[in-house]
């Protein structure tokens, strides 16, 4: 019979330790896991950029559901363990699941501490550990205001440049004299200090917090001098406990954390700690590489090994973007050391190494952090330095005479030098994995070493070993082929479906040696897409060739059920149309009904099926497909201008449905989102958007190139129109050099930045002649176009797409 | 004749399903997706990406694949397995043609596993 494994907690470690034993024998154990956070494993060190929002929840997934799935874990989420049995070999969560063990690891992590000033149980203080914490912190952002983050180490910089990216005026205040004092000497936190104030966060050293003040709020943060610094959310990340209340009670033996031997395990031989919560050598380790490595040596016991941990020298670097900082090892002064210190003030860096018996110890460095990887090297390795004392501090590039190119120095580190410090992944076995698999870019090797997957901050010397295995086959920097069917990137893909009047997707995949017989799912649809562009009226469109929200017209859901979004120009709607909705998803019993971001009404949940009766009723009320779906013309947002606004200068609403009812049904290379708002209050939004109107007094300012998903950014002005026509004239002027120029899923504002928005004025507003030529080509497509796709296929198109091929009945009686 | 009593089930002629595309055949044991590649050669597949469940029925066909809607995992067409780094298996459906019609087995109809 298998073994039973039981482990409390789902953090990063177990999660690391389950896949070493998942590689070396995926079958030896039952597995049941324990995680007191509602959710699957994620990348804990990355919720930085996720307050930035540089990146969101599913980026950070490590293991989603469906991989505790495949490898049969039993994963309680939400489940807190309360209590191990020892006698009875059991663990029992607070919600009574109680699960056997053989073997048991406690990986309880640890815990955010709470200086306990008065005020600390005050709603809108809080910690940063997990994800509930960002989104708390994020939720606070979105009011603006002030924020005080009380500690100023690695976790807390990084708090209060992912708050003060977010808009909020931000306030670090630090007990000791000078910033992440076990990371960095005071030279080096200056720097650092510097470039925070430069941005705009205030810091406040040697602050000592006497109170947080508020009645049910916090309002403020008062320091024992006196100094009040008013705040609307208060962050406390000045340390961290271990987890060890669960050890302890079930008898395990105790310290700072549950002590274990450097077999990993505990007083019980069967019952091993993993992670922040364990105390290995006297140490608790709260930097992810020791405890990923520690997580190796757990699986290798597991299996009946015997791996040891041994704490080593760790590295660290700051994740706020703009602050170039890297330390490791130990670079306190004492007696017998040396030091080898570089300033250049100048261009704010700064580099100290200190040595013992020629040998380096510690690495400091701001600014100029690329040599931190080589200095990290030689700590681990205790290399030798006294040939290179004299240029050491210049780095690797300078050693033996005239500076080295980057490559020859990748080339020149041996294969054991980490390059990923996060997932402990050498020179050595990134190149090997290359070789045995057959790898060739970035992706396949993230896939399968885990190099530059968690921070992403080696990705640059992770490309160049792979440079360097690869040879000039691999140049990151050279064009991208359109996918695995061709070398050809997406520009020279269109240039020769024109140059050669390729006019169907067999034709371009003959003529341009296409490497596989259909394609696949990149090039498919983007070949797709530039035949319809490029010959309007001539070029079937081929179905198989779309997405299967275009294909159907509507949005699939996780479900495989449909979102149904009809068309409400300009954001009207009438007592008709909503009626019709009612009655729509009373007959169909649609489950959710909800507002759109872009002012319309969103029915999610329909059944295939029901689709084209769905879209009948609503055709029946007048309304059409929204293209909710499409790489089209989606919305056109409004305010209602001078129809009823008191500061409205011109009729947004009309010009906006106007602008809608000329322009949809068109297809792009990705989504174009639009708003026209009646003045410069812009109540419509239309700064964020793809192309945006404000209304003036004196006409018509047309935005472009504004982003707010994926990347937030603010429009660009494209030019100005005194007259609706001309207003129109230039959208879809602009619209029309967009379709033919930019690549497939490219949305405007990444092709602005491609070509450049000077040659885009230039087209569309400096020549009137290239601008009506431009018009005149975009009115030609749109002759094709302007069919309702929902009453074509209510009228007997693509019936195949909605009814099963055959169905049988569901045989209750032969159960 | 009783459909369910023989070893093999018709569903329909093969020219029904689109080429590059796939259609769905609903049965007891959950919804099963019948593919007619370029090629013109059929597979069948239970219609369930293994990573989140995903309807491969509605993804794009391409070679002997296909890539799932919900987060393009491509699926082999002869093995049910997924390709590349990922890792799963969809369960493949025996499936013949005969004159041009396509059957599935009836054992699949009805029982989860395929």
């Amino acid at each position: 019979m298998k073994q039973k494994l039981v482990i409390i907690g789902n953090g990063m470690a177990p999660g690391r330790a389950l896949e070493k034993l998942f590689e070396t024998a995926p079958e030896a154990f039952e597995i049941t896991v324990f995680n007191a956070e509602p959710r699957v494993n994620y990348d804990r060190i990355m919720l930085s950029p996720v307050l930035s929002g540089e990146k969101t929840y599913d980026d950070i997934v490590i293991h989603g559901d469906g991989w505790y799935i495949r490898h049969g874990v039993m994963l309680y989420k939400g489940h807190k363990v309360v209590k191990i049995d020892r006698e009875a070999r059991t663990v029992t969560s607070e919600h009574g699941a109680i699960a056997e063990f053989d073997k048991l690891i406690i990986a309880t992590g640890s815990s955010p501490f709470i200086i306990p000033v008065p005020g600390h149980q005050l709603a809108g203080v809080v910690t940063y550990r997990d994800l509930d914490d960002v989104h708390a912190m994020m939720l606070a952002a979105k009011t603006g205001g002030k924020a005080v983050v009380i500690g100023g180490g690695l976790l807390g910089l990084e708090a209060a440049a992912g708050l003060q990216m977010q808009g909020m005026d931000v306030t670090v205040l630090h007990l000791m004299p000078h910033l992440m004092e076990r990371q960095l000497d005071p030279a080096a936190a200056y720097l650092l200090q510097r470039s925070l104030e430069n941005r705009g966060i205030r810091v406040h050293c040697k602050a000592n917090t006497h109170a947080i003040e508020g009645e049910k709020r916090v309002t403020g943060v008062r320091l024992d001098d006196g100094t009040l610094y008013p705040a609307d959310i208060v962050v406390m990340a000045v340390g961290i406990r271990p987890n060890a209340t669960l050890g302890k009670e079930a008898g395990l033996s105790v310290n700072r954390g549950i002590v274990v031997t450097p077999d990993m395990r505990t007083s019980d031989p069967d019952i091993f700690a993993l992670g922040e919560c364990a105390e290995a050598s006297g140490q608790v380790f709260g930097l992810v590489a020791p405890l990923y490595e520690m997580a190796g040596v757990v699986a290798t016991n597991l299996l009946g090994g015997a791996a040891e941990f041994h704490p080593s020298a760790t590295a660290t670097k700051l994740k706020v973007t703009g602050c170039d900082l890297y330390s490791a090892g130990d670079f306190a002064e004492a007696s017998g050391r040396e030091e080898i210190v570089l300033r250049d003030p100048t261009r704010g860096v700064y580099k100290r190494l200190v040595l013992k018996d020629n040998r380096i110890l510690g690495a400091v460095m701001y600014g100029d952090v690329a040599d931190g990887a080589w200095f990290f090297d030689m700590i681990r390795r205790g290399v030798d330095v006294s040939e290179m004392r004299e240029t050491l501090i210049f780095g690797q590039g300078y050693q033996g005479g005239s500076a080295m190119d980057p490559m020859a120095a990748v080339a020149a580190l041996p294969d054991e030098a980490e390059i990923c410090g996060c997932n402990g992944v050498c020179k050595g076995k990134i190149i090997s994995k290359i070789n045995e698999l057959g790898l060739t870019d970035l992706d396949g090797v993230r896939a399968h070493t885990k190099a530059s997957a968690s921070c992403g901050s080696c990705t640059g010397l992770v490309e160049q070993v792979i440079r360097l295995a690869l040879g000039d086959a691999y140049n990151p920097a050279a064009i991208q082929p359109m996918c695995a069917c061709t070398d050809l990137g997406h520009d020279d893909v269109r240039r020769l479906i024109k140059a050669k009047a390729l006019k169907s997707v067999p034709a371009v995949m003959q003529e341009l040696g296409w490497k596989t017989s259909c394609g696949c799912a990149k090039c498919r649809p983007a070949l797709n897409y530039y035949l319809v562009c490029d010959w309007p009226g001539e070029y079937a469109d081929d179905g198989q060739s779309r997405y299967i929200n275009e294909r159907v017209h509507a949005n699939i859901q996780k479900d495989g059920t449909y979102s149904v979004v009809p068309r409400m120009w300009g954001g009207l709607t009438s007592a008709q149309e909503l009626r019709a909705i009612a009655d729509v998803v009373d007959k169909f019993a649609i489950p959710t009904v909800k507002c759109t971001g872009g002012q319309r009404i969103d029915l999610l949940g329909v059944k295939k099926e029901d689709l084209p009766a769905v879209w009948a009723d609503l055709n029946a009320a007048g309304m059409i497909s929204g293209a909710a779906y499409a790489k089209g013309l989606r919305t056109v947002k409004t305010c209602v201008g001078t129809d009823w606004c008191r500061f409205g200068t011109q009729d947004s609403t009309g010009l906006g449905v106007k602008i809608e009812k000329f322009m949809w049904g068109s297809w792009t290379p990705a989504k174009v989102k639009m708003a026209v708002s009646g003045c410069p209050r812009n109540c419509s939004e239309a700064t964020c958007k793809d192309v945006g109107v404000i209304c003036l007094d004196s006409g018509y300012e047309i935005h472009f190139a504004g982003a707010a998903g994926l990347d937030i950014l603010g429009t660009q002005v494209l030019g100005h129109a005194r007259t609706e026509d001309e207003a129109i004239e230039i959208i879809a002027a602009l619209v029309q050099l967009y379709r033919e120029q930019a690549r497939y899923l490219e949305r405007i504002y990444k092709w602005a930045k491609r070509v450049g928005t000077d040659s885009i004025k230039a087209a569309v507003i400096e020549n009137a002649d290239r601008r009506r030529e431009l018009f005149d080509r975009f009115v030609e497509s749109q002759k094709y176009v302007q069919t309702d796709p929902w009453a074509e296929r209510v009228a007997g198109k693509d019936a195949h797409e909605f009814a099963p091929m055959a169905t049988f009945a569901l045989p209750h009686a032969a159960e | 004749m009783n459909a369910m009593a023989s070893e093999w089930v018709e569903i329909g002629p093969a020219s029904e399903i689109p080429l590059r595309g796939a259609r769905v055949v609903k049965a007891a044991g959950g919804d099963i997706a019948v593919f007619r590649a370029a090629d013109g050669a059929i597979f069948a597949l239970r219609d369930k990406c293994p990573h989140k469940g995903g309807p491969l029925s509605q993804g794009i066909v391409h070679g002997h694949g296909v890539t799932c809607p919900l987060h393009n995992w491509v699926i082999s067409l002869e093995t049910g397995e997924a390709q590349g780094a990922d890792k799963g298996c969809a369960p493949k459906i025996p499936v013949r043609i005969v004159d041009g019609r396509v059957l599935i087995s009836a054992v699949a109809l009805t029982s989860r596993a395929a």
